[in-house]
């Protein structure tokens, strides 16, 4: 369990003041100008050595990231982008940041840009998310007045400007291609890759688009240094982690935690426990709605981490925890999760636009149990045909459920074609025998 | 050149390809058939149908072979060349995928679909899916969408490969269409349900790989396996676009373009395209002779001794006007005919324009359409390319978007789809606009274009414009001879016979009299009769008292004023020669026969020529064009356009006359342009297209 001396977000709950000079009490804006007086070389280096992995949902390491922006800047300005579009159902992480540790994300965005050499930052943010960008521009402006951002930003010598982009409320524009279209002004659809936004981002400028919280957490990863970082959590999955736990516990809460804590640990002792027990568990999502659901065996012993996650064919994601008890119709659980998907599809490529429809309509009648036994491999085949062969991940996302669902339910699904069809003895090859 | 070559291993084969092509043009080159829908040679990358998906060995997931280039692929570990594979069970798998996505909500409408036969849905479906559906859900319908006259939409069947978009908004230049809503309410529409506004707008039907959008004129009147397509060339502008014909029995039924490169890529105009139903309307089939007034049908016989006896007058008071989609046997046919009866004054310029004099260079367009790509700099002078030769307009905007071409204007402040300086309105502000920064950015920049416009060259002060431009492209040091010649100086006519008949030298002889001589002289009583071919847009059409022989193809202008009416073939019911602005000898096929008693130009003139006692020295169009490259070796030389060759002959001080600039702004030859000659104002198409072209939205009611 993760010491409170080591927690990076000291006001996830907003007890205490979000302001700036609170902020400063809490350690942000310490010595922020000493360490970017290292320079952008060793800020790179920490950031490899510190192990974070982008927070975002595809675990990418940030150092490596931000490393891929030209050594010099050219013709072009150089931009950061921060992926504030959180909006993959059951996370709610960067919410609490930007409402009551916005400071952490605007010393974040110095120090990345800096490292980048953009001058230039863009926070875009979710369009449902009102409170939060009005936190977050009140936030901003205290950094302007303050001298934090701007010209000779924090007294570092580095001109710096954040802005606040607001979207409109699309699941898509959380990609960060489809961000960036959003962001100059078009309809949020995915762009081809490559060309990768480090080469031809915003406005065809070399850009790195990174989540929140990998910006919330650098300047402490700085101050504290790499090693102390990388001294949490496993090999590869280090540091410490926002997790969001709903559902079908006793108390759902946002927790920074360590890595590789056991999903157990991490529901036993944050909050209260499964609801009815443990036992009666049945199977979890462990890093938001797109990636495959575990079952309780595995969730019995599975540890919260990207690679642990990886080995059960699910994965961390945002690592947005939802808890489902037995009462839970896995089914049809999973078959709003498709329609959500189905209603996000931008529409561009023939795969995800055409087939999370079919999936949805297919699952929801599945739910009923009016369905065909073999529609159940039909079901596997369509997700395998959209899964991969999309220009974005968001035909992965759609696919990725079903698969989990059919992987480890897929019994339920049969029992409920059976039930439905014992029910009509009318509908051909009902259990009941006619004659 | 050199350029950056890289070796690729395509199923097992090893090929060398430059670095920039794409994936799929380079599993063309090793010849493997890579099936797409949203990609298309002319238009941005899209990659959305997800069609074209190729497996390189090494990724994790297949690739969209139109999208990714030969560059991005990174060679094995031990420099090996990257390999891709274009028929394993995984790309197998992805297609029929894909195909069956594709398929899922597509209503399988064939039957009663105008695509069908030309389908790259129903095609590829054949080839790639699977020949059965696993979806049991309903299928999805969309609305139709209004998208004018000229483009019918069944948009239940549109795939969303936004090849209409992409069309509209890179080569028509043209925002209006688009893709509203996402995922699987994603639909294609005109936003605000209007009619396209381009003039290029029915190349959507072409691209569109479905029945998504179709023609509308050419709603279920044929299928493609009915029709008899025929080689030809348009006549609508100078541009002498390349086109296909297709014709069933004796009718016409649909005009596609063909690829040409050099002169309209693969698009054509919407005047171009539709033009066809009025090719079936207002026809002259047989001969009239005017009794009582009345214009009476009569027998060819009749006709042709009527005509006869008047064509052997006086030869000084007989005059020919030819119109603007005259082929050149015609009009060689015409000439030796008036040179026979020794009449001079003959005109080819309906319009009133002044050149014709010196050497063809002054009257093409020397730089060619394809040079437009290569140059630096372009002024229009009184030209409005978008109207006047539509494709070109395309080409400039292609040039304007991707070469960095600087265009500027002199004339009516139009919207030509691209940005350019708008340095004047009138011939007056030619001297301010061709000194100061034009004039320094010609001499040190590049190749340099002028273009006259039609609308230049028709006006009484066209020798003093003339002058006064050939004065700047001396001075501006124009024109570049040597290995990298450049002829810089260029016409655009709009009349698809102006260049050919220049070349015949239609121009009136040692005392003869242009068009508006012979009008002034027909009211005076000095010109008796006057031999109108296929001339329907003269400004003045008062020929007093003159016998008019009207030899055409539709009742417009001109056979309305005539007393004898020799009817003629339209240009797609003959063998013909034209030759485009840039000097392009083109020879179109007969695709149907001529309408009722119709027959070519020239078998006319010949008939007219045996009667008079001067019989031309041909009997067939065999004998008649080798006797029209004889006298004029320029017509030998079939699909080459001069360019740059023979810049000498080009002299600017001979160029025009010096005189006064007046201060009436330029106006565009083309005023209206789906109404520019008789086959368009004929048809009814064309004339919708004219009536909504400035029509506000519709707007639905009570909404």
């Amino acid at each position: 369990m993760l010491e409170d001396k080591d927690r990076i977000f000291t006001n996830l709950y907003g007890i205490h003041d979000p302001g700036l000079e609170a902020a400063k009490k809490r350690g942000a804006w310490n010595s922020t100008a000493d360490l970017l007086s290292f320079g952008q070389d060793w800020i790179i280096d920490q950031m490899k050595a510190s192990g974070l992995r982008g927070r975002g949902g595809a675990g990418f390491p940030t150092g490596l990231k931000w490393s891929f922006m030209p050594k010099e800047v050219g013709e072009r300005p150089h931009y950061l982008i921060v992926n504030a579009d959180e909006s993959e159902p059951g996370t709610c992480k960067d919410r609490e940041i930007m409402r009551h540790d916005p400071h952490l994300l605007i010393e974040g965005c110095l120090i990345a840009s800096y490292a980048m050499r953009a001058h230039a930052c863009y926070i875009y943010i979710r369009g449902e998310y009102v409170d939060e960008r009005i936190a977050l521009e009140k936030a901003i402006r205290e950094a302007y007045d303050a001298g934090l951002v701007g010209k000779d930003a924090a007294g570092s010598g580095w001109d710096f400007d954040i802005y606040v982009s607001h979207g409109a409320g699309a699941y898509i524009c959380g990609e960060e291609t489809a961000l960036l279209e959003s962001l100059e002004g078009k309809k949020g659809q995915p762009r081809l890759k490559p060309p990768f936004p480090a080469n031809a981002g915003l406005y065809g400028c070399p850009s790195t688009v990174n989540n929140v919280e990998s910006i919330a957490v650098a300047p402490d990863i700085l101050r504290r240094g790499a090693e102390w970082f990388a001294g949490i959590g496993r090999e590869g999955n280090t540091g410490t982690k926002l997790f969001c736990v709903s559902g079908h516990v006793n108390k759902p809460c946002n927790v920074e935690e360590a890595m590789s804590i056991p999903l157990k640990e991490l529901i036993e002792t944050h909050c209260g426990g499964v609801r009815g027990g443990w036992d009666n568990l049945k199977a979890v999502i462990p890093g938001g709605s797109s990636v495959p659901l575990i079952p309780k065996d595995i969730c019995d012993d599975v540890l919260m981490d990207f690679d642990a996650l990886k080995e059960v064919k699910s994965g961390l994601g945002t690592a947005a925890v939802i808890v489902m008890d037995q009462s839970t119709d896995i089914v049809k659980a999973i078959a709003r999760i498709a329609y959500f998907y189905k209603h996000e599809s931008c529409g561009q490529c023939t795969p995800c636009r055409e087939g999370t429809g079919w999936m949805w309509r297919v699952l929801e009648r599945m739910a009923r149990g009016e369905a065909e036994h073999s529609e159940i491999e039909t079901l596997l085949d369509v997700t395998y045909q959209v899964e991969g062969h999309t220009i974005c991940a968001l035909g992965d996302a759609a696919a990725w459920p079903i698969q989990g669902l059919i992987r480890h339910f897929r019994g339920e699904i049969e029992e409920r074609i059976n039930q439905y069809r014992s029910a009509k003895p009318h509908v051909q090859g009902a259990a009941v025998a006619a004659e | 050149m050199s350029e950056d070559l890289r070796k690729l291993v395509v199923d097992g084969e090893e090929v060398e390809v430059p670095a920039d092509l794409t994936l799929l043009q380079a599993c063309e080159t090793a010849g493997r058939e890579i099936p797409r829908f949203c990609y298309h040679e002319r238009l941005s990358i899209a990659g959305n149908c997800r069609m074209c998906l190729v497996e390189v060995v090494g990724a994790p997931k297949p690739v969209a072979s139109c999208a990714q280039q030969v560059r991005d692929l990174r060679p094995g570990p031990n420099g090996e060349p990257p390999k891709v594979n274009t028929a394993t069970p995984l790309v197998d798998k992805a297609r029929e995928g894909v195909m069956e996505f594709l398929l899922i909500n597509h209503p399988l409408d064939c039957p009663i679909c105008d695509q069908g036969g030309e389908c790259d849905l129903q095609d590829q479906a054949l080839a790639y899916g699977r020949s059965f559906t696993r979806y049991e859900e309903n299928k999805r319908a969309v609305e139709e969408k209004y998208m004018g006259p000229l483009i019918k939409t069944i948009m239940t069947r549109c795939i969303q490969c936004t090849r209409c978009v992409r069309f509209a908004a890179e080569v028509a230049g043209v925002e209006e269409f688009g893709m509203l809503n996402r995922g699987e309410d994603a639909e294609i529409t005109t936003y605000l349900e209007k009619a396209a506004t381009s003039e290029l707008s029915g190349n959507v039907i072409d691209l569109c790989p479905v029945g998504a959008l179709t023609s509308k004129p050419y709603a279920f009147e044929a299928r493609p396996w009915e029709l008899r397509k025929t080689e030809s060339v348009d006549v609508m502008d100078a541009m002498g676009c390349a086109i296909r014909v297709d014709a069933r029995g004796t009718e016409v039924m649909r005009i596609l373009p063909r690829i040409y490169e050099e002169v309209n890529e693969e698009w054509i105009s919407d005047k171009t395209r539709f033009v066809w139903d009025g090719l079936r309307r207002q026809r002259l089939d047989k001969p009239y002779v005017r009794k009582d007034g009345r214009l009476t049908p009569v027998d060819w016989t009749e006709a042709l001794d009527v005509a006869a006896q008047k064509l052997a007058g006086n030869p000084e008071g007989i005059g020919a006007i030819v119109g603007d989609l005259a082929d050149a046997e015609g009009m060689k046919a015409l000439k030796d005919l008036m040179d026979g009866l020794g009449v001079k004054s003959i005109d080819c310029r309906q319009d009133g324009m002044i050149l014709g004099e010196g050497p063809r260079q002054s009257w093409l367009f020397n730089s060619t359409f394809m040079g437009v790509e290569d140059a630096d700099h372009l002024l229009l002078i009184g030209a409005n390319p978008r109207y006047e030769a539509s494709v070109l307009n395309a080409r400039i905007r292609k040039a304007w978007l991707h070469n960095d071409l600087k265009v500027s204007v002199i004339g009516e402040p139009v919207d030509l789809t691209y940005d350019y300086d708008h340095l004047g309105e009138t011939a007056a502000d030619l001297d301010k606009a061709l000194s100061g920064d034009l004039a320094k950015a010609f001499k040190e920049g590049g190749r340099g274009m002028i273009v006259l416009g039609a609308g230049a060259l028709n006006r009484p002060d066209s020798a003093a414009i003339l002058n006064r431009v050939a004065q700047f492209a001396k001075d501006a040091g124009l024109n570049q001879s040597g290995d990298d010649a450049w002829n810089g100086f260029n016409v655009l006519h709009t009349a698809a016979s102006r260049v050919g008949g220049l070349d015949l030298g239609l121009v009136p002889g040692e005392g003869g009299r242009n068009v508006a001589g012979m009008l002034e002289a027909a009211r005076a009583g000095e010109i008796e009769t006057v031999l109108l071919h296929g001339a329907d847009e003269l400004r003045d059409n008062d020929f007093g008292d003159a016998f008019v022989i009207y030899v055409g193809s539709h009742g417009d202008e001109g056979a309305h004023k005539a007393d004898v009416i020799l009817p003629s073939a339209a240009y797609t019911e003959k063998s013909g020669t034209w030759v485009n602005a840039e000097g392009r000898v083109q020879t179109g096929a007969r695709a149907v026969y001529p309408k009722g008693d119709a027959k070519e130009d020239w078998a006319i003139y010949r008939a007219l020529s045996d009667r008079l006692s001067r019989t031309l020295p041909y009997d067939t169009l065999g004998q008649l064009r080798a006797k029209l490259i004889e006298d004029h070796p320029s017509f030998g030389g079939i699909d080459y356009a001069p360019g740059a060759a023979d810049l000498d002959k080009l002299d600017f001080d001979a160029l025009g006359e010096k005189g006064d600039l007046s201060a009436e702004p330029f106006r565009s030859a083309v005023t209206d342009f789906y109404m520019t000659n008789p086959i368009a104002r004929a048809s009814r198409v064309m004339a919708e297209c004219s009536a909504v072209k400035d029509e506000a939205p519709r707007m639905e009611a009570a909404e």
